[in-house]
C-alpha cells in the first residue's frame, strides 16, 4: 500500500517536471457536450504535435459564462491566455482598449504567414477592426439554414422554397397536409441580423458599428417591419410556429414532425442527424424577391478565439503556434466533419472538397456555399456594443408581436429607442 | 461614574468575531462594491472608468422594462409567500392530525425541501412543454386556452405555480413543528371550551403560531425575491416580452450576460433599497402583533 503511494507520488512528479519543462497555456471556451469532446481532441493532438507548449482547454459554460469567467480574471489579473467570445460580446472586448492582442499582430510578430485573404469571404471581416486588421481568430463559424423534412414536402407535393414568395406558395399545401409550415431558433440573429445581411441591408450607421461606438441601429425599416408583419400573419394562419424564445424547443416541434421546416444553425446538422427520425435536407435562408439585393451571403454566427493580453512573449509564441495548428487545412477539415461548423480557411474547404466530403454529404456543403456567395457592402458583420442587451429587446418584442400585445410598428419602434439607448450607454462607456 | 456600566469583557466580542468577519467579507463588501460601482460608467475589463453622478439609476429608472419588472416582483413575491404559507399551514394542520401513517405523509410532504430550484424549474419546464408537457396537455384538454409561450398571465402561473410548489415543504417543516411545540394541555383546554375545530383553530392555534407565521413570511419574501431566481433562469427567461422577468433577473441579464457593470450595479442597489424598506416595514408593523 505504502510502496503503492509512493509510486504515486513519483509519477505525479515525473508528470509535474515534464509539464513544467513546456511552457503551459490556457484556453477558456464554452464549448460542451460532443463539442467539448472534438475541442479536447484538438487539444490533445496539439500537444502531441510539438513538445515546447503544453495547451489546457478548459470548458467554462456557455458562451455568457465564459466572457463573464473571462473577464472577472482579466480584472483579476490572472487571465487565460486565449479566451472563446461569441459574436454578440465582440464588441465589449474588442472596445475595451488593450484587453486583447489582435491576432493578426501577435501572428506576425511570432513569424507565423498570415494572409487574411487565406479565410473565407463571409468569415474574414467579421472579427476584424475597421481597417480589415483580424483581431479575434474565427473559430465555431456556422450560419442560419433552413432545414426540410423531405417526406413532409413530398407529402404536400411541394419543393423547398428559395424565396419567401415561394414559401408562401408552399405554406397552405403543407398545412393541408398536417403540418405547420415553418419554425425558427433564433428571432435576433435569423430573422433580424441575417435578414439584413440576406439582403444587403445596412444595419447599423458608422458602418454596421465598425468604424465607431457612436452608431445607431437601422432596424426600423420597412423592409424588415414588412417581413414581419408576414411572420404575424403566417403565424395566425397557421403556417407559422412559435414555440417561444427557446432554440430547442422550436428545434423539437421540426424533430417531432410538427413542423415540417425549421431554420437553426448550420452546426445544428449533427445533432439533428442524431435526434432526427426521418429523412431531412439543407438549404439556404430564403430571402424576399426583389427586396435590397438579395441573395447576398449571410452573416457567420458563433464566435472567434482572442489572446488576452498580459502575457510573456515566450506564452505568446505558444497562443501563435496554436494559432497556426488550428488554421491547418487537416485541424480544420476535422473540426468542420465533427461539429458541422465551416471550415475557415479556403485551404480547408478545398481539401474537404478533394476528400469527396460533399459527395458523400451535400448537406454539409450549403453552409459554406451561403457564406461563399456574392457579398455586398453590408454583409461582413457588424460591431455594436451591449448587443447581447439588444438581443434581449428584441427577443422581448418578438414575443409582444407575435401574441399580439404590441403592433409591428410599436415594438419596432421600441426596439429602435432602447437599441438605441442602449448603444449610446455603450459608447459613453468605451468612446473615453 | 457611569464607566462601571461599560466595562465589558471582551469575550462576548470574540464570539461574534467570525460571524461579522464572514458579514463583511460575503455581504458588507460586495455591497460596497455594488454601491461605488453604480455610480461609475465602466467598461467590462475595467480599462477605463468616469464617475457620473446618478446616470445609472436615471437610465434604470427612466426604463419602462424595469418598471414592469418592479411590479412583477412585488405581485409575484407577495403571492408567492402568501400562497406558500397557507398551503403548507393547512397541510401541517392536517398532517398533524393524522394518526394512522403519520410518519409516511410527514416525509413525503416534506421531500419537496431537497430539491434545488433550478431543479424544480426544469421539472416545471418539462409539465409545460407545449410539445410533450403533462399539464400543458391536462390543461388544455380541460378546456382552457393554455399558453405561457405567449400568455403573460399564464407563463406567471407557471413560476408561481414553481416557486410555490417548492418553498411548500420548506413552510412545511417549521410550521409542523410550531405545532408540535404547542403544549396539549392548552389544545384540550379548548376542546372542553369550543366544540368548533374552526374557530379553535383561529383563535388558539393560529395566535400561537405567529411567531413561526412571521418568521416564515421574512424568509418567504426573501426567496421570492431572490432565489426563485435559478427557477425564472431555467423556465421562462422572463419571457413572454419580459413579463416573468424578476428584478433579480434582470440584474443577472444585463451583468453577468450583458456585461453592463454601472446598469446592472445600480438595479441591485435599487434592489437593496427595497428590501430594506420591506424589511423594515415587516419589523415595524407586523411583528407588534406577534406574540412570542
Amino acid at each position: 500500500m505504502f510502496r503503492k503511494t509512493l509510486m504515486a507520488a513519483a509519477a505525479v512528479f515525473a508528470l509535474g517536471n515534464t509539464a513544467q519543462a513546456a511552457t503551459e497555456i490556457t484556453w477558456w471556451h464554452a464549448m460542451d457536450g460532443a463539442l467539448g469532446g472534438v475541442v479536447d481532441q484538438i487539444t490533445a493532438d496539439f500537444n502531441a504535435s510539438q513538445d515546447e507548449y503544453h495547451l489546457v482547454a478548459v470548458n467554462k459554460g456557455g458562451y455568457e459564462d465564459t466572457m463573464t469567467a473571462g473577464i472577472a480574471a482579466f480584472r483579476a489579473k490572472n487571465q487565460p491566455n486565449i479566451i472563446q467570445i461569441f459574436d454578440a460580446g465582440a464588441a465589449t472586448i474588442i472596445n475595451a482598449k488593450g484587453a486583447v492582442k489582435p491576432v493578426q499582430d501577435l501572428l506576425e510578430a511570432n513569424n507565423v504567414k498570415f494572409d487574411i485573404n487565406d479565410y473565407i469571404p463571409g468569415v474574414r471581416y467579421f472579427f476584424a477592426d475597421s481597417d480589415g486588421k483580424m483581431i479575434g481568430m474565427p473559430f465555431n463559424s456556422s450560419t442560419p439554414l433552413l432545414y426540410y423534412n423531405k417526406d413532409a414536402l413530398a407529402k404536400a407535393g411541394v419543393d423547398v422554397p428559395k424565396t419567401w414568395q415561394e414559401f408562401e406558395a408552399a405554406a397552405p399545401k403543407l398545412k393541408e397536409a398536417g403540418y405547420t409550415a415553418l419554425a425558427q431558433s433564433h428571432s435576433p440573429w435569423i430573422f433580424f441580423e441575417n435578414f439584413m445581411s440576406r439582403h444587403n441591408l445596412q444595419m447599423a450607421t458608422a458602418n454596421n458599428g465598425y468604424d465607431s461606438t457612436d452608431a445607431k441601429v437601422l432596424y426600423n425599416n420597412d423592409a424588415l417591419k414588412d417581413h414581419w408583419q408576414h411572420v404575424k400573419d403566417w403565424k395566425d394562419a397557421g403556417y407559422y410556429g412559435y414555440y417561444g424564445r427557446a432554440w430547442g424547443a422550436n428545434q423539437d416541434a421540426f424533430v417531432q414532425q410538427q413542423v415540417a421546416m425549421w431554420i437553426g444553425s448550420s452546426g445544428s446538422f449533427g445533432g439533428l442527424r442524431k435526434s432526427a427520425q426521418f429523412d431531412f435536407g439543407t438549404s439556404t435562408l430564403p430571402y424576399w424577391k426583389g427586396v435590397g439585393d438579395a441573395p447576398k451571403s449571410t452573416f457567420i454566427g458563433g464566435a472567434a478565439l482572442f489572446a488576452f493580453a498580459g502575457h510573456s512573449a515566450e506564452q505568446d509564441a505558444g497562443v501563435a503556434e496554436f494559432f497556426k495548428f488550428l488554421t491547418k487545412p487537416e485541424t480544420q477539415y476535422y473540426w468542420h466533419k465533427e461539429t458541422g461548423y465551416v471550415p475557415i480557411t479556403n485551404a480547408a474547404y478545398e481539401l474537404a472538397k478533394k476528400d469527396g466530403y460533399y459527395t458523400e454529404s451535400p448537406d454539409a456543403e450549403v453552409g459554406i456555399q451561403q457564406l461563399s456567395e456574392e457579398g455586398g457592402d453590408w454583409t461582413k458583420g457588424y460591431r455594436l456594443g451591449f448587443y447581447v442587451q439588444i438581443r434581449e429587446v428584441i427577443y422581448r418584442e418578438v414575443d409582444k408581436m407575435m401574441n399580439g400585445e404590441e403592433t409591428i410598428d410599436a415594438a419596432f419602434a421600441t426596439i429602435e429607442e432602447e437599441a438605441n439607448g442602449l448603444l449610446k450607454r455603450f459608447n459613453d462607456t468605451y468612446s473615453n | 461614574m457611569k464607566r462601571v456600566q461599560f466595562e465589558h469583557s471582551a469575550v462576548p466580542y470574540l464570539f461574534v468575531a467570525p460571524q461579522i468577519l464572514i458579514i463583511s467579507i460575503f455581504f458588507l463588501w460586495p455591497a460596497a462594491q455594488a454601491v461605488y460601482q453604480s455610480f461609475l460608467l465602466e467598461d467590462a475589463f475595467g480599462m477605463s472608468s468616469q464617475f457620473v453622478w446618478f446616470r445609472n439609476f436615471e437610465d434604470v429608472l427612466s426604463s419602462s422594462s424595469w418598471t414592469r419588472s418592479a411590479i412583477f416582483t412585488v405581485v409575484f413575491s407577495v403571492l408567492v409567500s402568501v400562497l406558500s404559507i397557507a398551503i403548507s399551514l393547512f397541510l401541517a394542520v392536517r398532517a398533524d392530525e393524522v394518526v394512522r401513517g403519520a410518519k409516511s405523509y410527514k416525509t413525503l410532504l416534506m421531500w419537496g425541501y431537497a430539491i434545488a430550484p433550478p431543479v424544480a424549474g426544469l421539472l416545471g419546464n418539462m409539465l409545460f412543454n407545449p410539445l410533450m408537457g403533462d399539464l400543458y396537455m391536462a390543461f388544455n384538454s380541460f378546456g382552457f386556452e393554455f399558453n405561457h409561450i405567449e400568455n403573460a398571465n399564464d407563463a406567471a402561473f407557471v413560476v408561481i405555480l414553481i416557486a410555490v410548489w417548492k418553498q411548500v415543504s420548506v413552510n412545511f417543516i417549521f410550521f409542523l413543528s410550531g405545532l408540535q411545540g404547542i403544549p396539549k394541555s392548552v389544545q384540550e383546554a379548548a376542546t372542553l371550551d369550543c366544540k368548533s375545530p374552526e374557530r379553535r383553530f383561529w383563535t388558539i392555534t393560529f395566535p400561537l403560531l405567529a411567531p413561526t407565521t412571521f418568521f416564515l413570511l421574512v424568509i418567504n419574501l426573501t426567496y421570492a425575491f431572490f432565489e426563485t431566481f435559478g427557477i425564472i433562469d431555467v423556465s421562462t427567461k422572463g419571457s413572454p416580452g419580459g413579463a416573468t422577468a424578476t428584478l433579480v433577473y434582470k440584474v443577472y441579464v444585463d451583468g453577468f450576460l450583458g456585461a453592463d457593470l454601472g446598469g446592472s450595479s445600480a438595479q441591485s442597489v435599487l434592489l437593496m433599497i427595497m428590501v430594506s424598506v420591506l424589511t423594515v416595514f415587516q419589523f415595524r408593523f407586523i411583528e407588534r402583533k406577534v406574540h412570542y
